[in-house]
C-alpha cells in the first residue's frame, strides 16, 4: 500500500481554456529554434555554422565548463542563423527543417545490460543530459555527479497543465527503458510522484521505481515539493529531476536506435478557440499550431509553458526545451477606472476583499495585468499559504536579496527552484518578482560555491 | 471615463521629466494611479497576478475604520451636549457637532502626512505609497477631541518623517506610524494631551452647541479616574457628568475617550471586515485579547488597588485596548511576520498593555505596549526563524551520521 502524502497549502487557479483529452492535427513546423537560455547553468559553445546541414541529434552547442553536456538538434535540416544579443550572448540557433527528421545514429541496446559508464556515453551522444536537471540550483545536471536519487513528477498541477496520463498512453515500453537507463546513474532510487485520482498505468506498472501518491492543490505537482516531502535535499547532496516525456524520449532512443525529440503539448488558455493536444517537437515554431486558432490575436500573450512559470514568446515563437504547454491569454495593458476600490466581480483573488471566494469553481480568464504597482513587503503570511514546504519563503527571499549565503543555506535554498515560488509571486500584494529573485539567488550561490 | 482618460493622457507629458510641471510628477502619478489602475503587464515571472494590491488592502482598512470613526463623531457631539446639559439635543445635532469637531483633524492629518509623502516620492523618484491612507485616518482617531490642530500637524509630520520615511517608506518602518504620532503628542505636549480636561469638546463650534458647562462636569476617562483614585477599594466609575457607568455603557461607548476608541460595537464591525478579508491576522488579534485577559485575571488576584480590582471584561472594554488590538497590533509591517511569532507578539501586546495600566501614573498602556512590541517583533521572528533553521540543521546531522555508519 502506497502512503498518500497530503499537501494542505497551495492554490488551484481555475482558468478558462483547458483542453479536452483529444489530439488535434497541425502541419509540422518547418522552423525550429534551440535557445541556450532554456538550459540553466550552461555557458554555450556553439559548434555549428550558418548553412550547415544537421540531423536530429547533431550537436549544436556544448557547455564550456562541462563539454559532456551537449545540446543537440531536435530536427534534421539546415542551420539558418545563430542569433546573438548583447555581448554576443547566444539567443537562439535557428534551423530550417527538411521535413525528414533523419537522425544521427544511436546504438540500440537494453539499458539494463549496459554499465553506468556506457549509459553516460550514450546520454552524452544523445544530448540527454540537457533534459536532466539537478537540485540544488535547478540547473542542467552534471554528468560526473552521482545523484542521491532521481525524482520524476508524474503529473503537472499548474493551471491548464497537460495531463501526462493522457499523453503518455501507450508509451509504457519506452518509459520503462528510460527508467532502466536512469537507474544506472543513481546510487539511490528513482521516485515517481503520482496524483492518486488519475494515476496512469504508465507510472503504476513501471518496475524499479518507488511510487508516491500525492494529493493537494498546486504546487503539489512540482517535483521540488515532492522531493521535499519524500527526502529533502540537504547541503552537499545532489538529486536529479526529469520530465516524464523526456524519459520516454530516452527510452525510445534505446529501443529504436533513433533520436526522436517529438513530444505532446497542450494548447490552452482563454484566447484559444479550440484548446487541444498537439504532437510537435521541442524547439518547433508554434505558429502552425496557433495560427487561426486564437481569438483577438493582436491582443494575446503567447507563453511557452504555463502562465505561472512559462516564458513569453512571439506569436511565431518557439517551444521551450522543458515545456509541454502553450498558453495564450489576453494582454492586460488596459487601464481600469478606480479599479482598486470597485467590487470587480469578474476578477479573481485569493483575498476576500474580492468576491471570487463565492464562486470557488468558476473559471476565470485572467490577463497579464500586474493589478497594481510594486511595493516593499507589506503583508505577511501570504506566501506561506501557497508554499507547501517547511521553509519560510519570505525570509528566504529576503536572505537572497541581502546576498547572505549562510542564511540562504540555513533557510533551505538548496531545496527550492524558482517555479516553487510562482504562486508566491501570483498572490503577492506587493507584486514582488520572487521567481526572478530566487533564480538570481541560485545563480549567485552556485557561482560563489564553485570558486 | 474615456474623456477623463484622454484628458489625463493629454496633460501627462507636462509632468514627465523635462516637462513644464515636472516638479509635480509624483502628484500627477498619484492622482493618475488613483483614478485608473495602471495598464502595466507582467514582463517576466508569472504572467498572471492576483487582483489584490496595496491600494486595495489600504482602502479595505480605511473602510473598516469608518464605523468607529462615524461613531466617534457622534460620541464627540454626544459628550459635548451631555456636559452642557442638553442630553436630548437629538442625533443629528450631536453628529453634526462631532463632525465639525473631528473633520478638521482628519483634514490636517492627511494634509500634513500626504504632503510629506508627495514630496518624498518626488524626491526619490518613486511611486507614491499608499501606507499613509491608513495612518492618516488612524491618527485623528487616537487623539482626544480637544487636541489643538497645530499640535496634530506637528505630530503627524514628525511621525511620517522620523518613523517612516527615514526608514525607507511604507513597509520598511519599525514602528507603527500612527502610534508614534500619538506617543509624540503624549510625551512632547503632556499638558495638552493628558489630564481630565481634553476628552470632551467644551467650546461651541460655529455657534453650534453654545451652552455653558454644567456643574457636575468631570470629563475624566474611566481609566483616568482609576489612575488618580487614592482608595484601595473597587471604584465606581462614572461618565463625564458623574453618573455611574455600567459594563454595557463601556461596550456601547458613549463615554469620554480618544475619538475612535470608544465605540466597541463599531470597532468590532471593522474587525469582522479585517478578519474576513484576511488583511489583519486573526492570530495577532485573538492573542492580544488572550494576553490581556490572562494578565487581568492575574492582577485581580493581587487586587491591591482599584485598577487591579477592575474585572477583566471592563479592562478590555476601557481605553484603547480593543482599538489597538484590532487596528494597531495587526499592522503587518510592524508586527511579527512569522505565523508563530504572531501569537507571541499579540499575547505580549495584550499582557503589557494591561500591566502598564497597573503602574501608577499611566492610565493607558496600549500605546506603549505596541511600541515596545514593535521593537521586539524582529527578535520574536528571529527565534521563530531560528527554530526552522535548527530543524533543517538537525536533518543534515542525522544524514551525515547515516552516511558515516
Amino acid at each position: 500500500m502506497v502512503k498518500v502524502i497530503r499537501i494542505k497549502r497551495g492554490l488551484d487557479i481555475k482558468l478558462k481554456g483547458g483542453a479536452k483529452d483529444v489530439f488535434a492535427k497541425a502541419n509540422p513546423a518547418d522552423l525550429f529554434a534551440v535557445k541556450p537560455t532554456d538550459f540553466q547553468g550552461i555557458t554555450p559553445k556553439v559548434v555549428v555554422k550558418e548553412g550547415e546541414n544537421v540531423k536530429a541529434g547533431t550537436v549544436l552547442f556544448y557547455d564550456k565548463k562541462n563539454p559532456a553536456i551537449q545540446v543537440v538538434s531536435p530536427v534534421s535540416g539546415t542551420v539558418l542563423a545563430v542569433n546573438r544579443g548583447e555581448k554576443r550572448k547566444v539567443l537562439d540557433i535557428r534551423i530550417q527543417s527538411d521535413g525528414q527528421f533523419t537522425s544521427e545514429p544511436f546504438e540500440k541496446a537494453q539499458p539494463s545490460d549496459l554499465s553506468a559508464e556506457q549509459i553516460k556515453e550514450r546520454f552524452t551522444a544523445g544530448g540527454f543530459w540537457s533534459f536532466i536537471r539537478q537540485r540544488p540550483y535547478d540547473v542542467v545536471a552534471n554528468p560526473y555527479d552521482t545523484p542521491k536519487a532521481i525524482f520524476i513528477s508524474g503529473f503537472d498541477s499548474a493551471p491548464l497543465a497537460p495531463d501526462y496520463d493522457f499523453i503518455l498512453v501507450g508509451k509504457n515500453e519506452d518509459f520503462q527503458l528510460g527508467i532502466n537507463a536512469l537507474a544506472k546513474l543513481t546510487a539511490g532510487k528513482i521516485h515517481i510522484g503520482i496524483n492518486t485520482e488519475y494515476a496512469s498505468k504508465v507510472f503504476k506498472e513501471t518496475k524499479g521505481v518507488v511510487i508516491h501518491e500525492f494529493r493537494g492543490k498546486h504546487p503539489v505537482g512540482n517535483v521540488g515539493v515532492q522531493i521535499h516531502h519524500i527526502a529533502p535535499v540537504n547541503k552537499g547532496e545532489v538529486v536529479w529531476t526529469v520530465n516524464p516525456q523526456d524519459v520516454v524520449t530516452i527510452g525510445h532512443a534505446f529501443r529504436k536506435g533513433i533520436l526522436d525529440f517529438s513530444r505532446s503539448v497542450v494548447l490552452c488558455g482563454c484566447c484559444v478557440k479550440n484548446p487541444a493536444y498537439y504532437k510537435t517537437v521541442y524547439g518547433a515554431s508554434v505558429s502552425t499550431i496557433v495560427d487561426g486558432n486564437i481569438i483577438n490575436a493582436g491582443q494575446a500573450r503567447y507563453i511557452s509553458g504555463n502562465p505561472l512559470t512559462g516564458t513569453q514568446i512571439a506569436a511565431d515563437g518557439f517551444l521551450g526545451a522543458y515545456d509541454a504547454q502553450i498558453t495564450v491569454i489576453p494582454e492586460g495593458n488596459t487601464q481600469e477606472f478606480l479599479g482598486w476600490i470597485m467590487p470587480r466581480l469578474k476578477k479573481f483573488s485569493v483575498n476576500h476583499s474580492y468576491f471570487s471566494w463565492l464562486t470557488p469553481n468558476k473559471e476565470y480568464c485572467l490577463d497579464t495585468n500586474l493589478n497594481g504597482g510594486e511595493r516593499a513587503f507589506i503583508m505577511s503570511g501570504e506566501y506561506d499559504k501557497v508554499f507547501p514546504m517547511d521553509i519560510l519563503p519570505e525570509f528566504l527571499v529576503k536572505a537572497i536579496l541581502s546576498k547572505d549565503i549562510t542564511r540562504m543555506e540555513q533557510l533551505g535554498i538548496y531545496e527550492v527552484a524558482p517555479e516553487d515560488f510562482a504562486l508566491c509571486e501570483f498572490v503577492c500584494t506587493s507584486k514582488i518578482e520572487t521567481q526572478r529573485i530566487v533564480r538570481e539567488g541560485l545563480d549567485f550561490l552556485k557561482k560563489e560555491m564553485e570558486c | 471615463m474615456k474623456a477623463l482618460r484622454s484628458f489625463l493622457d493629454k496633460i501627462k507629458p507636462n509632468f514627465e521629466e523635462g516637462g513644464k510641471l515636472a516638479m509635480f510628477r509624483s502628484v500627477f502619478e498619484g492622482v493618475e494611479t488613483f483614478l485608473f489602475v495602471p495598464g502595466t503587464t507582467a514582463k517576466r515571472g508569472t504572467h498572471i497576478h492576483d487582483s489584490i494590491d496595496s491600494k486595495r488592502v489600504m482602502s479595505i482598512v480605511v473602510i473598516a475604520l469608518m464605523p468607529a470613526m462615524l461613531f466617534g463623531m457622534y460620541n464627540a457631539g454626544y459628550q459635548h451636549y451631555l456636559v452642557t446639559g442638553n442630553p436630548d439635543a437629538g442625533f443629528w445635532n450631536m453628529f453634526l457637532f462631532g463632525f465639525l469637531a473631528v473633520m478638521p483633524k482628519i483634514v490636517v492629518s492627511y494634509a500634513a502626512g500626504l504632503g510629506i509623502e508627495f514630496i518624498v516620492a518626488q524626491w526619490k523618484k518613486e511611486e507614491i505609497q499608499e501606507g499613509f491612507l491608513v495612518t492618516g485616518m488612524l491618527i485623528p482617531m487616537i487623539i482626544p477631541v480637544d487636541c489643538p490642530l497645530w499640535i496634530l500637524a506637528v505630530a503627524t509630520a514628525f511621525a511620517v518623517i522620523f518613523a517612516k520615511e527615514v526608514f525607507g517608506g511604507t513597509g520598511m518602518n519599525i514602528f507603527n506610524v500612527a502610534i508614534i504620532a500619538r506617543a509624540f503628542l503624549f510625551f512632547s505636549y503632556p499638558t495638552q494631551m493628558s489630564g481630565d480636561a481634553i476628552w470632551v469638546a467644551k467650546e461651541p463650534i460655529l455657534g453650534l452647541g453654545n451652552h455653558p458647562l454644567i456643574d457636575t462636569f468631570t470629563g475624566a476617562t474611566p481609566l483616568g479616574q482609576l489612575a488618580t483614585s487614592t482608595t484601595q477599594q473597587a471604584l465606581q466609575l462614572t461618565n463625564a457628568v458623574g453618573d455611574p457607568l455600567t459594563t454595557l455603557d463601556m461596550f456601547i461607548g458613549l463615554i469620554p475617550g480618544s475619538i475612535g476608541e470608544t465605540g466597541k460595537i463599531a470597532i468590532l464591525l471593522g474587525a469582522v471586515l479585517l478578519l474576513f478579508t484576511g488583511i489583519a491576522s486573526w492570530k495577532t488579534m485573538i492573542s492580544v485579547f488572550v494576553g490581556g485577559t490572562l494578565t487581568c485575571l492575574l492582577f485581580n488576584q493581587i487586587g491591591a488597588n482599584p485598577v487591579m480590582n477592575l474585572p477583566w471584561y471592563d479592562h478590555l472594554l476601557l481605553g484603547g485596548f480593543i482599538f489597538g488590538a484590532v487596528f494597531m497590533a495587526t499592522d503587518p509591517v510592524t508586527s511579527a511576520r512569522t505565523e508563530t511569532g504572531k501569537y507571541i507578539f499579540g499575547f505580549m501586546v495584550g499582557a503589557l498593555a494591561i500591566s502598564i495600566r497597573m503602574i501608577p501614573g499611566y492610565p493607558e498602556g496600549m500605546m506603549l505596549a505596541i511600541i515596545l512590541m514593535n521593537v521586539f517583533a524582529p527578535l520574536i521572528d528571529y527565534f521563530v526563524v531560528k527554530s526552522n533553521i535548527k530543524k533543517r540543521m538537525k536533518r543534515v546531522e542525522i544524514n551525515n551520521c547515516e552516511l558515516k555508519n
